[in-house]
Order: structure tokens, then C-alpha cells, then sequence
């Protein structure tokens, strides 16, 4: 198949901005996605947003006009909602139009307002990602949700409390140089095994914040690429896209992720690569289990592997394979809508030299991976993104 | 927390209070929490009503000390999945201390209501 340039990149700092619209942090992230790529709001052929919540956070529907107009267009456009997948399932949605040679120049992002909803708020609305019946109704929250898959986990293949305490000091160590990530703060397995308990045996700093922001994508089809000279070096050659039922209880398995290895082998497929040749990793981690379940399912590890791979260094900076040099959800944060399409542009940016953990990116490195999951992974979207010269 | 009604899935519960509890399992064998019309893992329509297990045995749980405000008095509380024969029912393990619930170990299922709003919850009791 053909493939799509990333030819520009925004993303807002991600954090908490209660006071901020939505459509005013888009504008920043998308405004500047345009300038990445040299190229105008009169140039976009189509918007695909991605937002999860902001009929309960901003009460506001019909999300895409306002999202285009932030962009300064009334071009055609549409919210994408699939929970915390929904950007990178805009950007798939995107890819698509690009490929299918029905649209030149697409933007494709998200955001996500929550904290001014407050904790107990924003907690009610990200349950929502939950089947209301058999599992918010059951006391489910979203880490409760994760919490039953850790569990579920360390009862199949083993593990501890410590093995995922290493992944948050890994993402957050990353996420240091990173101004805009949410936390900027560096902790210890202490910290993660000392920190109050959420959802057991998942604590705070197993989870990510409650984040604020957004993110956009400048996508071009090749041959305007090549007519405008626009060949931005990076172009999304693999798209995938996995499902599974809603409800945890309806699984055969608790403690793996078909979608995620379902969208993987789509996109690898399409991209015509292994996964050896990933050479870094942006993955879903909402929780530092979710981080496991993602490896797994992409095939970088086998079933019962990852889990220990923070703890033996291989995921961090100076491994084998760097695993979220952005910070990850985990640190950078996790406005759900924008999550997806910031994944992808820090794997453009890492790949181009440009984003601030690049100097951890070896120079053989062609290959990069973003992985996006909505709710307990019923929707999984992976891109391959590859240096095109 | 809401009034609304949900027809089928209401009955499923009047069944579980009322001791009655049933499942569907397809041509392939897959268990199904009702309501169901159709197996979402291979699409056939032609499902069976089956009693449920008296006694279903927890795959895994959680105990909730952050709950959305529906749960807001319940917490902290346990919160289970555990599988009766083929299928799976997720529900609130009541009058347990938390450091006492194990996977592998026997409830039984019936409905209960939530302190906090008093919606009817699917509930686990200990088996002894």
C-alpha cells in the first residue's frame, strides 16, 4: 500500500488547564502542526478529530466543525470517539482517506479537557469507557479495570508490585527533558510502592494523570507530497486496527490483549516489516500493566516476558528497545482524545531527530511504532512509521 | 443513579435474585451473559439457555479505594470477576475483608443494592 508523510506535528503542553476550551488548546496544537508542514488552512482537504468525553466535559457534541474551525476551515470533518483509541483511530480514519487518493492534505489529531471535571468527575467519565451494565454498574472503574488485568496477570505468568513499579520510574526518567509532558518529576520503586492505593493492587503512580491537551498531525498523500516538495523524511507506511468485546468478563483471557495483537499484525502486514525491525516504541501505557499487555500483544515480547523488561533495563533509554521516550502516558500525560495522535508525532519527532529523547534513538534506527488502546483494549490502533530517506 | 430501564438485561437480574440465574452458550460453545441475540465471537444466532452454576470460583479482583460518585459510600470495596463453568460474571464481593479474597476461592452470586445510590448490583457472597 501507499503511504502517508507526516509532514507536520502540534501538540499543546499536556497538563491541567481547566480553564481552557477545547477548541482553543486544538487550535494551538493543530496551528502548529500546519507551520510544521509549511502549509496552509486553505490547503486542508479534510479534519478527523479525536475526543472521548467532551459531550460530559465541555457539553458539547458535534465536535468536528468546531475542531475545523479552530484550524481556520469549514472544510469536512468528523469526531472520531473510541474512548482512549479515538486519535489513533482519526489518524487511521486519515490514513485512509490519503490513501485511497480521495483527500491530498488531512489533519488529523484530538483533545481532551478533564480536569475540570475534578477527580471524582473525570473518574465517573472515564468509566464510561466500561460497558455501563456489566461492569461500571459492578463498581468497575478504569483502574479497577486495569487493576483485574494485573492481577489476572501476575496469577498467569507471574510478576510483582515492583516489576511494574519499574516501568513508572522508566517514564517518568524519560518524560525529564520533556516540557511538554504533564510530570516532570522524577521517582523512585519507592515512591510507586508507597503511593496510595487506587485501585489494588495498583497504586497512584501506576497510573497516569489526568491530563489536559492536544495534539495534530499534518498528513500528505505522496503525490502532493512530491508536486509541493514536501517530503517531510517520515511517512506512516503500517496502520492496523483490533477489536474485542467491550466487558473484561466476556474475554477468554484477562491477562492478554488480542486487539493489540490483532491491529499489530495488520500493521505490520501493511507496512511489510517484522516486528525486529521496531527500533523504538511509543505504547499505550494508561497504567504500568497496560505498558506489559502492549509489548506482549505487539509481538516485541513473548506472553509472560514483558513484564520484567523495565526491571532488566531492555525498554529503558539505553536498552535494547526504548519503550515511551515521550514520558509515555504514564509521565507525559493522558488528555484520552489527543493521546493517539501525540504518540505518533513523538515517534515522527524521535525518528527526525527533533524531539528531546531523540539522542536516545541509534542511528540505525528506521522503524518506529506507535501503539493507541481505548478502554481495556477492545480498541487497539498501531502505525508504523518509517524514515523515508 | 438512573432510572432508566433496561429491559432484557433487567430480567437477567430479576433471574439472578430470584436464584434462577441462566447463561447462553452457542452452536461453537462459547458462553454469553445475557442479553445476547447473537455470539459476538462467531456470530451465531442460535443460543441455548443454561442454568447457571450455583457456585462460580474468582479469576481475579480489585478493591476499589477511588470509585466514581455512584460508589462514593461503598468504598473502598471489592470488586471481582469470577467464572461460574463456562461463563464470567463480574459483581461486588460483599462483607469480605480485602486482604482475605484470593483468586480461586467459591462465591456464590445474588443482586444486592449499592449504599451509594441504591442501584441493584450484581453481588458475590462468599461460598462456605
Amino acid at each position: 500500500m501507499s503511504k502517508a508523510f507526516v509532514a507536520g506535528t502540534g501538540m499543546t503542553a499536556f497538563g491541567t488547564f481547566p480553564d481552557r476550551r477545547g477548541r482553543d488548546m486544538f487550535a494551538e496544537a493543530g496551528l502548529a502542526a500546519l507551520d510544521d508542514a509549511g502549509l496552509g488552512p486553505e490547503d486542508i482537504d479534510e479534519v478527523f478529530y479525536g475526543n472521548f468525553i467532551g459531550t460530559l466535559a465541555e457539553n458539547q457534541g458535534h465536535q468536528g466543525p468546531l475542531a475545523a474551525e479552530a484550524l481556520g476551515t469549514t472544510a469536512p470533518s468528523r469526531r472520531v470517539e473510541s474512548a482512549c483509541a479515538s486519535s489513533g483511530l482519526a489518524i487511521r480514519d486519515a490514513v485512509r482517506a490519503v490513501r485511497s487518493g480521495e483527500a491530498d492534505v488531512v489533519v488529523a489529531g484530538g483533545m481532551e479537557r478533564m480536569s475540570n471535571m475534578g477527580t471524582a468527575g473525570a473518574t465517573d467519565g472515564l468509566a464510561r469507557a466500561a460497558d455501563d451494565l456489566f461492569e461500571i454498574r459492578s463498581g468497575v472503574t478504569f483502574p479497577a479495570a486495569y487493576a483485574l488485568m494485573a492481577r489476572a496477570y501476575f496469577d498467569e505468568f507471574g510478576g510483582e508490585r515492583e516489576d511494574l513499579a519499574h516501568i513508572a520510574v522508566k517514564n517518568h526518567d524519560n518524560a525529564l527533558v520533556n516540557d511538554h509532558a504533564h510530570l516532570q518529576e522524577e521517582i523512585t520503586v519507592d515512591d510507586v510502592l508507597e503511593s496510595p492505593e487506587i485501585a489494588a493492587p495498583l497504586t497512584l503512580y501506576d497510573a497516569c494523570p489526568i491530563s489536559d491537551g492536544a495534539a495534530a498531525l499534518v498528513l500528505l498523500s505522496p503525490s502532493y507530497a512530491e508536486e509541493h516538495g514536501l517530503d517531510s523524511g517520515v511517512a506512516i507506511t503500517g496502520s492496523g486496527h483490533g477489536g474485542d468485546t467491550m466487558a473484561l468478563q466476556d474475554r477468554q483471557s484477562l491477562a492478554t490483549a488480542p486487539a493489540t495483537r490483532d491491529a499489530a499484525e495488520e500493521a505490520y502486514d501493511d507496512a511489510g516489516i517484522s516486528p525486529d525491525d521496531v527500533g523504538l516504541v511509543e505504547v499505550h501505557d494508561c497504567f504500568t500493566i497496560a505498558e506489559v499487555l502492549a509489548l506482549e500483544g505487539l509481538g516485541l515480547y513473548s506472553y509472560g516476558e514483558a513484564i520484567g523488561a523495565a526491571r532488566r533495563g531492555e525498554t529503558c533509554r539505553d536498552g535494547d528497545l526504548p519503550v515511551n521516550l515521550s514520558g509515555g502516558l504514564k509521565a507525559k500525560g493522558h488528555p484520552v482524545g489527543a493521546t493517539g495522535a501525540a504518540q505518533v508525532a513523538a515517534v515522527r519527532n524521535l525518528l527526525t531527530g527533533t524531539h528531546p529523547r531523540a539522542d536516545a534513538v541509534g542511528e540505525d534506527v528506521t522503524v518506529g511504532l506507535a501503539h493507541n488502546a481505548g478502554g481495556t483494549v477492545a480498541s487497539a490502533a498501531v502505525h508504523v512509521l518509517e524514515v523515508t530517506r | 443513579m438512573t432510572d432508566t430501564q433496561d429491559g432484557s438485561y433487567d430480567a437477567f437480574l430479576d433471574a439472578l435474585e430470584a436464584g434462577d440465574g441462566y447463561y447462553y452458550e452457542c452452536a461453537d460453545g462459547h458462553a454469553l451473559v445475557p442479553p445476547r441475540r447473537v455470539c459476538p465471537h462467531c456470530g451465531d444466532r442460535e443460543l441455548e439457555r443454561v442454568e447457571l452454576p450455583e457456585t462460580g470460583s474468582i479469576v481475579t479482583h480489585t478493591t476499589v479505594a477511588v470509585p466514581t460518585p455512584q460508589f462514593e459510600d461503598d468504598a473502598p470495596y471489592v470488586t471481582a470477576i469470577a467464572t461460574f463453568g463456562q461463563v464470567k460474571l463480574t459483581g461486588i464481593l460483599r462483607d469480605v475483608d480485602p486482604n482475605d479474597v484470593e483468586i480461586g476461592q467459591e462465591v456464590t452470586v445474588t443482586i444486592d443494592t449499592a449504599e451509594t445510590t441504591d442501584d441493584r448490583t450484581i453481588t458475590f457472597d462468599r461460598h462456605s
